[in-house]
């Protein structure tokens, strides 16, 4: 089967090149993928860079756009930070794509920043993130904290009555903001500094014996108590796992997890994960016709029947349409035009409502709340009411209380202070 | 959502008022009891109801007179089980109320399907059923009350009856008034406890009667801590609260001590009178000493068990790295390599995931013993006294080992089940519980540690090991082939490193990955312990292990980890040659 997959990937690469230096004598539109496809974040990147692949095959299908045909360029950044800088000033100078569609950790899309301002790039960055920024040069199509974990806690605490919190992640920049905002978010509304538990574990940590204990501890006190989980990636499993042996079911001590989603889950032994819950913008379990068409479309280019599709998936395919939809409207591929044509532009997300980029280069989203069944996917329990506007900068720390990002005229900056009326100057 | 839940009620209702004709005339006269459900779809959905009715003449005739869809017949089981299948999340709360209040005792193996997720109804008749999977893993069809096989239904046409936590919660708190008065030992126990945390006046009488019925001792006790707590928050006399502290003096339970906590507090709300005070004072000091007490033992269980993984990571490197001095950068990916033949031996026989373990041991064992010998011979032979080109050989082998795991089974993580006998933990009281898969590795890695002691020190292989590590040139001059016996010793060394890989599989991600993990606490306990050293190697495993668990409420994870690595940097300046340094000419 692997063999199979490795032939038609060579076969697709053939093809594709032989296609892309036909298509060169046509003059095509480049669009540049910047997904890491080995080191440790290949395991989530590797979907998304198929996504765009998928997306630009669809969209040729359908003819191209403004009478060209797509080219992907892909690029390996092999989860090296630095090399992300790197390969997207290969992307823009010697390859000359016209948009970019890439990045997963912060710390690589902080890598990026510098060079796609300086060659004056697009970059769509699709995965939740910890916000505080906002580029001209950088649409958002993953969710702010104000789409996914705010929503998330008012869940918590109104429906799930939740008065003790443990904001447990990983130690480093995501986690760590967002923990940030979430403490002040709930200090604000009146819940104790002694209620609130904050845990930070290394990447890949596996021995959480003694966490899960306090944990437990924590929770013991008489006031029902939830997890809120920015922990990534590895070190999931063994904390799920731990949970379960030590006796601390969902009906307990809930856990809600951020950064735990379709793909993640489709690795593991999900039977001491059912009945947490996961706050995402999408769920693969959502009922609506243009995404049942969306993951039928996803089996069908991947070539297996058992491939999930998963949120930072639905941010590439709305990001995608999107562009598509402003070169259209700009008449061009000019990154300025096109940023200019961008803000305003709508395109049908998948879960059946309207995703509207913002301003502030943000998208509108819907956050829903799942909790895991045994079969690796989410039920809904709650969504919110509307649409969610996208914040770039979080109403509930001090410092970043006033400022706001706004790419129209007359503000056009992305760290604007709305009582000293000044743009820092600083872009990100 | 909202929407398609006021349709889906509507529904319902229209459904009920159609059938309440026919079943009011079968029923015997109970009392009419209203249900919010039904309420509400009187008034709203008369018409649709009348119009359904109209069209089926078998329902037409018994529902001639009008008033007929007005009287609420009381809602039975079946009806009420097929409003279940149609209703809401929020409103199968009420069903299931109401179905407890109706059906007691026969509603267990419906609730407790529910619970399960094995709860599913046919989509036409809303007849529910319950798939649950026998011993062999097939698929079996029953009916949730009886228990009786129901042959004649497609599974296609079967839908889930969904569960969230709240609804989980609350089936398992019927399951558990249920159980408290007829389950078993084991279950009444679990009952019992699971109600301390939420006991208020209600559940009075139904715990009295439970006390005078039970027979075993520690239920009994666990009930009447119950009562007495019930007493405590019910009553404002003084004496019968010091009556109640002093049943609740020594016990473990969190909701005891967060009662008693209530007592003693400074706060406004608190209004107990100063005897009451000092009785919860004293009780309560006395049962945070135990707990205390009990922490402790909890805590060096962690460092226990945190030193049984290093151990068991670290053990072959001991061998290939500590013994014959190879720098073997590629002893990571030999857990891998193991934890991964534990996931092909899984996937082999899948109906037997606790025989799997057994047969994943030696298959782990061989496989990367193999791979291990296959490494000595074709590269690390070549590269003896050479450490720095071994390292990066190695270094390198390890990188094509990962790639080519990668590309035989995805970059993604692989699923590797825990035999039922492996999760869940021992409870030794309300204040420590040890986890079952902690024991069993601790005793697991103290297990490899004694066989391989045993095969170094008691067998003749072990005998050519020693020597040839000892004294190379004179080990060969007395005719042992050192050749071969380098082989089989970076083979054994990494034969048990796959062992190591399959009780890892257990605890962490079995991905391609899984080696880089390892690979850095393996040679920081090694050296630790003293290289060639084994007993150097189980010590230091277990005093880093320790160190590390006790490090770490204080301190966090992250800075835990850092303190540990510095102190082993300082170590090494003191002591270049570890905790116990090989002595005597065979040093040199």
């Amino acid at each position: 089967m692997k063999v199979r997959k490795l032939i038609t990937g060579l076969t697709l690469s053939v093809c594709a090149s032989t296609l892309s230096v036909f298509a060169l004598a046509q003059d095509t539109i480049k669009v540049g993928v910047l997904h890491s496809l080995s080191g440790t974040m290949a395991i989530s990147e590797t979907t998304l860079k198929d996504t765009v692949l998928m997306m630009v095959a669809e969209q040729n299908k359908k003819g191209g756009l403004l009478g060209k045909q797509l080219e992907a360029v892909v690029v390996d950044p092999a989860s090296d930070w630095p090399l992300f800088a790197e390969k997207t000033r290969e992307l823009l100078t010697q390859e000359g794509v016209d948009v970019i569609f890439g990045c997963w950790t912060s710390v690589s899309r902080k890598s990026v920043l510098p060079v796609i301002e300086e060659l004056n790039g697009l970059l769509f960055y699709p995965v939740q993130y910890e916000g505080e920024e906002s580029s001209k040069n950088v649409f958002y199509t993953g969710a702010a904290p104000n789409q996914q974990a705010i929503p998330a806690v008012d869940y918590l605490m109104n429906d799930l009555d939740v008065e003790r919190w443990v904001l447990a992640g990983t130690d480093y920049v995501y986690p760590r903001t967002t923990n940030k905002v979430l403490e002040a978010y709930l200090l604000d509304k009146g819940v104790a500094a002694e209620d609130i538990m904050i845990n930070y574990t290394p990447f890949g940590h596996s021995d959480w014996q003694s966490i899960v204990a306090d944990i437990k501890r924590f929770g013991s006190a008489g006031k029902k108590t939830a997890v809120v989980s920015t922990i990534n990636g590895d070190a999931n499993v063994p904390f799920y796992r731990e949970l379960g042996n030590q006796g601390v079911s969902a009906e307990d001590i809930p856990v809600i997890a951020f950064s735990v989603g379709e793909e993640e889950l489709s690795g593991i032994d999900t039977t001491p994960l059912v009945g947490h819950l996961a706050a995402w913008n999408y769920f693969q379990s959502v009922e609506n016709p243009a995404n049942e068409e969306f993951i039928a479309t996803w089996k069908e280019f991947i070539g297996n029947d058992k491939r999930v599709t998963n949120d930072p998936m639905e941010a590439t395919y709305i990001g995608f349409n999107m562009w598509v939809a402003a070169v259209e409207k700009a008449g061009t591929t000019d990154v300025d035009a096109v940023e200019q044509a961008m803000i305003g532009i709508t395109a049908p997300n998948l879960t059946g409502g309207t995703a509207t980029m913002n301003k502030a280069h943000h998208l509108t989203k819907p956050v829903l709340i799942g909790e895991i069944q045994d079969d690796g996917q989410f039920e809904v329990v709650w969504e919110t009411d509307g649409l969610v506007d996208g914040d770039a900068w979080s109403d509930f720390l001090p410092d970043s209380k006033p400022i706001i990002a706004d790419w129209t005229a007359p503000i056009k900056c992305g760290n604007y202070n709305t009582t000293t009326k000044t743009c820092s100057g600083q872009n990100y | 959502m909202k929407q398609s839940g006021v349709i889906r009620s509507l529904f319902l209702c229209a459904v009920t008022l159609c059938l309440q004709p026919l079943l009011a005339a079968e029923e015997s006269a109970e009392p009419v009891v209203e249900t919010g459900v039904e309420t509400g779809a009187e008034t709203t959905v008369e018409p649709v109801a009348v119009e359904a009715a109209a069209a089926d003449p078998a329902i037409n005739t018994s529902s001639e007179t009008p008033q007929a869809e007005l009287v609420v017949s009381p809602p039975d089981i079946n009806t009420l089980m097929q409003n279940l299948t149609q209703a809401s999340l929020s409103e199968a709360i009420d069903i299931v109320d109401q179905l407890e209040e109706l059906g007691g005792r026969t509603m267990l193996p419906l609730f407790q399907s529910m619970m399960d997720g094995e709860l599913y109804f046919e989509k036409t008749t809303l007849q529910m059923a319950r798939i649950s999977k026998d011993a062999a893993g097939v698929d079996i069809v029953t009916d949730p009350l009886s228990g009786d096989p129901i042959a004649d239904i497609n599974q296609e046409n079967l839908d889930k009856i969904r569960v969230n936590n709240r609804l989980r919660g609350q089936l398992r708190e019927a399951v558990g008034r249920i159980n408290l008065m007829e389950g078993s030992d084991d279950q009444r126990l679990a009952a019992a406890i699971s109600m301390l945390s939420s006991v208020d006046e209600d559940s009075k009488p139904l715990l009295q009667e439970a006390a005078q019925s039970e027979m075993d001792e520690e239920v009994l006790a666990v009930i009447n801590v119950a009562l007495a707590m019930i007493d405590l928050k019910t009553t404002t006399e003084d004496q019968v609260r010091i009556d109640a502290i002093s049943k609740l003096d020594g016990r473990l339970e969190g909701p005891v001590r967060n009662l008693l906590g209530t007592f003693t507090s400074e706060g406004g709300n608190n209004t107990a009178s100063p005897e009451v005070r000092t009785a919860a004072f004293i009780a309560l000091e006395n049962i945070e000493s135990r707990v205390k007490f009990y922490q402790l033992i909890e805590q060096l269980f962690f460092g226990l068990s945190l030193g049984s993984v290093l151990l068991l990571a670290a053990i072959g490197l001991a061998v290939t790295f500590g013994v014959m001095g190879v720098i073997n950068m590629a002893h990571g990916e030999m857990l891998m390599l193991g934890a991964y033949t534990t996931y092909v031996v899984q996937q082999l026989m899948p109906q037997s995931i606790s025989a799997s373990i057994w047969v994943s041991l030696p298959a782990a064992f061989i496989v990367t013993a193999l791979v291990g010998i296959l490494i000595q011979r074709y590269v690390i032979r070549y590269l003896a006294g050479r450490p720095l080109e071994t390292l990066l050989a190695t270094f390198g082998i390890s990188l094509i080992l990962q790639e080519t795991v990668r590309t035989i089974f995805s970059p993604l993580n692989r699923r590797v089940l825990s035999p039922d006998w492996m999760s869940g933990s021992w409870q030794y009281n309300a204040a420590l519980s040890l986890t079952n898969n902690r024991i069993y590795i601790l005793l697991f890695s103290l297990l490899v540690f004694a066989a391989l002691l045993f095969i170094l020190k008691k067998t003749s292989l072990g005998l050519n090991v020693r020597a040839v590590s000892q004294n190379r040139a004179m080990a060969k001059a007395m005719g042992i082939r050192t050749d071969f016996v380098d082989a089989m010793t970076f083979g054994l060394g990494s034969g048990i490193a796959g062992i190591a890989g399959v009780a890892l599989s257990q605890l962490t991600n079995v991905g391609p990955n899984l080696g880089g993990g390892y690979i850095i606490d393996s040679f920081m306990v090694v050296v630790f312990g003293g290289v060639g050293n084994l007993f150097g190697t189980l010590l230091a495993a277990f005093s880093l292990g320790m160190v590390n668990k006790f490090l770490e409420p204080a301190t966090g994870a992250v800075l835990a980890n850092i303190l540990i690595l510095v102190f082993i940097i300082l170590f090494i300046q003191k002591r270049p040659k570890g905790l116990f340094p090989q002595r005597g000419r065979s040093a040199e």
